[in-house]
């Protein structure tokens, strides 16, 4: 269990001062200055030492990201926060934005500063009212105490300031160049990589965007030094995490803990336990809706990282940990999420377009007894035409759960379509072997 | 140069093509439907996905070939496995909502999804759900819509913002519900009528061919368009007699792929108000009549009058052949007054060539960094022309600058003036058109008819000639200085001569003559163009196609052939000759307007000296030589047009208030009729407006 002291995010139930006075009391822009003065290429070279993955979904290695951006260019550099916190099952960043919206910006400042732009930008997800309020109010805070704007004197000279974008509410303008196309105030569909956003993003010029964790632990990073953060955690799987548990455990709660913490742990440490016991256990989607769910089985002994996740074909994406008992209809379950890709598809590419809709009616009708048995495989199979063949990974992210969903609960499926009686767990256990 | 491995084939390419370019290049055929070489790239359709392999190995995913530039030595694989499962799932995909009617579509036959979803699709489908179906839009009364065929591909989308540059059509909403919408305006172009050819289903189709023939019932021919005097490659598709809908056809250098809606949509006036039969004026009523009776009412009256009181006027839409024959047999008569500018522009003195083309040519436009339009609306005047400015001005590389009545040219021009004074002050180094000019390496200027057919046209084409070389609009291989004509035959009739010979008279005076008696008698030669209530007093002969103008006053009349009709050669108004083809039969006793010429020229005792197309070619090629290249363009010797004079303070006056009816096929087509009330309702407004 992570110990207080290697805590980062210690306001994240905000029973303290989110405003610049009580940050600074928790140990934010503190000697922000001496960092700045490292150089360009240090911090890189350190966020790079500290193998930060992005905390957005795909756990990109940050530094490596930062280090795409041109060194010289005659074009600006643009940061850009993607706080479009939309996935199912994820409110991490949200409690960042309230209750610690001056972590957010000293980490903007050193981002900036380490890729040479002079300007941020936070897209902000529309619905988060009072967290967009926070923000602008931190921004205003940041640029009076001359941390921020033109005359930051606290950050050795490099002017950087931020700029707020409330989103609209649509869940694809997380995906970084959709946010890019809609903070040009274009409509929020992904753009075609390449050219990726390094060379040319917002408005044709060098951009990188990162999500809000990964851009608040950074200051944390310089500030403890890389080896604090490569204490914590596996190899390649460093540091800390924020971890939003929800569904059916006894106190669904967001919590920071350490990179590779066993699932079990996490969920009875934190939440106090699975909703009748870890026996009641039936499957958990461990990193926000778009990753495959995993069975009680793998849940026993897997540990909370990037790589232990794929090794079972899951992910840890968001780190949303959404917990289902055995109340549960798995098969409504993952159509319900179903229907939310078909919902938030864009519609500029066919088989997300197309596909997403016919995911989410055929398994509708399973989830309703409505259909036959040799319709899992199609729909197996549909969601293998929609992965991999769209221009952004939200066609991955609907074809997932339901590939999630047959390769584990296939007796269930073929239980309820058969509609015979079966003893889904006998099956279970008989597909187990 | 760099290379790629496509299949096992190795292909040189050209660095910044992509990979379906350079999949073609090595003969791979790669599906597409979003993918259209002349808009920018969508990348949305999923269907030229292809797999990639460089030195780290295979990418794990199917990469879209039309998005992916190419880099040197990739591997492209196009036949894998892989990439034949991934093309069936998109095909898949496109079929899920997409109606199964294609019995009752007109886009059957030659239709991309059609074609595709029979090489690369599965055998069935197993969408067992409903489809989707969308309601309708509106989009003027050239484009159908059936919305519900829709594909998304947004090339339409594509199309209209960067060719014809309008914004009016966009993709509403996100996901299944994603639909092509115009918010219930027609389309804004003169181009829309490319959106059904680029609509890769049926989608979009054409309104007025709507449920009219399939395409493998129509005929095909290979000519060009005398709408205007661009010279638009042209296919003909007809059925028996009547000629059902022209589509381009490509030619990088004059229309690459697209087409004017007036050059696709009038045909149907070329089944209206047709002269099928001679007519003879009787009493002062046309009645029907044999040719015989028809030739013998032009020969009395030729024979009973002096050759300095005959004239003959060649109108717009004139195969050079017809004039040709006319002009040899007004030569041999004595006729001295013979005009082809019914419009009266200062174009053709001294056979200074130079003088009125479109020297720069049209694909030259391409190298333009400053463009001076002097009084010329090319949106109207020459759409195709504009669209090829537009797409030169979105390099934003190129300026342009407007002399005369402001215009939405869709794309960004700057109005310095409105007469010719504006000229002397670009001339002298004033406006901001001057400054431009003066840094421009590649500067064009555009005279359009507005400015030259006028009294002090020579003039102003002088001083327009004197702004080109005083900013070094003519240079070695490139001549900035252009004249946009608006009539298919002008540059023919100008090129050969079809003007008042030596004390003859020209337009005007052949006008004031028919009105005080110096001239007693007229030949139209399809001139239609002018008020021929002047010719009233005279003897009128027409010969043309339509009931029209000249028709009206004319008191015996010979039945032409459209350009669908004969075999003829236009000289657009680059100097490029160029073939027409017969397409369709003139209706009734109407024939090629040659064979009328000669068969008069016969009944006058002075038979021309060419008995078949091939002579007469070869006649008017001795006497024009450049006649004889067809798709060439003989370039002009630079001189000085025009004659230096007074010019007046008037206004430049725009040349053409309707775009869609300028010439008796346009003036009698229906669906022509529906765009003016549509399209230029506010347009004719402000004209009548502005003539009060």
């Amino acid at each position: 269990m992570l110990a207080d002291q290697d805590r980062i995010f210690t306001n994240l139930y905000g029973q303290h001062d989110w405003r610049l006075k009580g940050a600074q009391a928790r140990g934010v822009w503190d000697n922000t200055k001496a960092m700045v003065t490292l150089g360009r290429d240090r911090v890189i070279d350190l966020v790079k030492a500290s193998d930060l993955r992005g905390r957005g979904g795909a756990g990109f290695p940050t530094g490596l990201k930062w280090s795409f951006m041109p060194k010289e260019s005659a074009l600006p550099h643009y940061l850009v926060v993607n706080a479009d916190e939309s996935e199912p099952g994820t409110c991490k960043d949200r409690d960042i934005l309230r209750f610690d919206p001056h972590r957010l910006l000293e980490g903007m400042l050193l981002a900036g500063f380490g890729m040479g732009a002079h300007t941020g930008y936070i897209y902000i997800r529309g619905e988060f009212y009072n967290e967009a309020s926070n923000i602008e109010q931190a921004i205003l805070e940041a640029r009076e105490a001359g941390l921020l704007g033109e005359k930051s004197e606290a950050t050795n000279g490099w002017n950087f300031d931020i700029h707020l974008h409330r989103g609209a509410g649509a869940y694809i303008c997380g995906e970084e160049t959709a946010l890019l196309e809609s903070l040009e105030g274009k409509k929020g569909q992904p753009r075609l990589k390449p050219p990726f956003p390094a060379g040319a993003g917002l408005y044709g010029c060098p951009t990188t965007v990162n999500n809000v964790e990964t851009i608040a632990v950074v200051p944390e990073i310089l500030r403890r030094g890389v080896e604090w953060w490569t204490g914590l955690g596996p190899e390649r799987n460093r540091g800390t995490k924020l971890f939003c548990i929800s569904g059916h455990v006894e106190r669904p709660c967001n919590v920071e803990e350490e990179m590779g913490i066993p699932l079990r742990e996490l969920l009875d440490k934190h939440a106090g336990g699975v909703r009748g016991g870890w026996d009641n256990l039936l499957a958990v989607i461990p990193g926000g809706s778009s990753v495959p769910c995993i069975t009680q089985d793998v849940c026993n002994d897997i540990n909370m990282d990037f790589d232990s996740l794929r090794a079972v074909k899951s992910g840890l994406g968001t780190a949303a940990v959404i917990v289902m008992d055995k109340s549960t209809d798995i098969i409504q379950a993952i159509g319900r999420l179903a229907h939310f890709y078909k919902h938030e598809s864009c519609g500029q590419c066919t088989p997300c377009r197309e596909g997403t809709g016919w995911m989410h009616r055929v398994l509708d009708r399973m989830a309703k007894g409505q259909a036959d048995v040799e319709e899992i495989d199609m729909l197996l199979e549909v969601s293998y035409q929609i992965e991999g063949h769209t221009i952004c990974a939200l066609g991955d992210a609907a074809a997932w759960p339901v590939q999630g969903l047959i390769r584990n609960f296939r007796p269930v499926m073929e239980a309820r379509l058969s509609g015979k009686k079966v003893d889904v767990a006998e099956a279970m256990a008989v597909a187990a072997e | 140069m760099p290379k790629a491995i496509v299949d096992g084939v190795e292909v040189e390419f050209e660095h910044g093509m992509s990979v379906l370019q350079v999949a073609e290049l090595a003969g791979a055929e790669i599906p597409r439907f979003c993918y259209h070489d002349r808009l920018s790239v969508a990348g949305n359709c999923r269907m030229c996905l292809v797999e990639v392999e460089d030195q780290r190995g295979r990418a794990p995913k199917p990469a879209a070939s039309c998005a992916l530039p190419c880099s040197d030595g990739l591997m492209v694989h196009t036949r894998t496995d892989k990439v034949k499962k991934a093309r069936e799932g998109v095909m898949e995909f496109l079929l899920l909502n997409h109606p199964l009617d294609c019995p009752i579509c007109d886009q059957g036959g030659e239709c991309d999804l059609q074609d595709q979803a029979q090489a690369f699709g599965r055998d069935g489908s197993r969408f067992a759900e409903n489809k989707r179906a969308v309601e309708e839009k509106y989009m003027g009364p050239l484009i159908k819509t059936i919305m519900t065929r829709c594909i998304q591909c947004t090339r339409c989308v594509r199309f209209a913002t960067e060719v014809a540059g309008t914004e009016d059509i966009g993709l509403l909403n996100r996901g299944e519900h994603a639909e092509i919408s115009t918010i219930e305006q027609a389309v804004q172009s003169e181009m829309s009528g490319n959106l059904v050819d680029i609509c890769p289903v049926g989608a979009l189709t054409s309104k007025p061919y709507a449920f009219t023939a399939r395409p493998w019932e129509l005929r095909k021919t290979s000519s060009v368009d005398a709408m205007d005097a661009v010279g638009a490659n042209i296919r003909i598709d007809a059925r028996g007699r009547s000629v059902l809908r022209v589509l381009p056809r490509l030619h990088e250098d004059v229309n690459e792929e697209w087409l004017a809606d007036k050059s696709r949509h009038a045909i149907d006036g070329l089944s209206r108000q047709r002269l099928d039969r001679p007519y003879v004026r009787e009493n002062g009523k046309l009645r029907p009549a044999s040719w015989d009776e028809a030739f013998k009412a032009v020969v009395d009256r030729f024979n009973a009058t002096a050759a300095d009181k005959i004239a003959a006027i060649a109108g717009d839409q004139c195969d050079a052949e017809s004039m040709f024959a006319l002009k040899t047999l007004m030569d041999a008569k004595g006729v001295k007054s013979m005009d082809c500018r019914q419009d009266g522009a200062a174009l053709g003195e001294g056979g200074n060539r130079s003088g009125w083309l479109f020297n720069t040519t049209i694909a030259g436009l391409e190298e333009a960094d400053v463009v001076v339009l002097v009084g010329s609306n090319p949106r109207w005047e020459a759409p195709l022309i504009n669209a090829r400015i537009r797409k030169r001005f979105l390099t934003g590389e190129l300026q342009v600058f407007g002399v005369g009545a402001p215009h939405d040219l869709s794309y960004e021009t700057t109005w310095v003036g409105a007469g010719p004074q504006t000229l002397h002050d670009i001339l002298d180094g004033r406006t901001p058109a001057a400054d431009a000019l003066r840094t421009a390496k590649k500067p064009v200027i555009i005279v359009g008819q507005g400015a030259v057919a006028r009294e002090d046209g020579a003039a102003v084409l002088n001083i327009a000639g004197q702004i080109a070389e005083k900013y070094n609009a003519i240079q070695d291989g490139f001549n900035g200085f252009n004249v946009l004509h608006t009539a298919a035959a002008r540059v023919a009739g100008l090129d050969m001569g079809f003007l008042p010979g030596e004390g003859g008279k020209g337009m005007g005076e052949i006008i004031a003559g028919a009105q005080s008696g110096d001239i007693e008698m007229v030949y139209l030669l399809g001139a239609d163009e002018f008020d021929t209530e002047t010719l009233r007093n005279a003897f009128v002969v027409y010969q043309g196609h339509h009931g029209d103008a000249g028709a009206s006053v004319a008191d015996v009349i010979l039945p032409g052939s459209a350009y669908t009709e004969k075999n003829g050669l236009f000289v657009n108004t680059e100097g490029r000759v160029q073939a027409s083809r017969l397409a369709t039969f003139a209706p009734g006793d109407a024939r090629e307007d040659w064979t009328i010429l000669r068969a008069l020229s016969g009944a006058l005792g002075k038979p021309l000296p060419f008995d078949d197309l091939g002579a007469l070619r070869q006649a008017m090629v001795a006497a024009v030589p450049h006649m004889g290249g067809v798709d060439q363009i003989e370039a002009a010797e630079w001189a000085l047009p025009g004659v230096a004079g007074d010019m007046q303070d008037a206004a430049f006056e725009p040349i053409i208030n309707n775009y869609y009816m300028t010439c008796p096929i346009s003036r009698t087509s229906k669906t022509m009729a529906e765009c003016t009330e549509v399209y230029m309702a506010g347009s004719l407004d402000q004209a009548r407006e502005a003539a009060e």
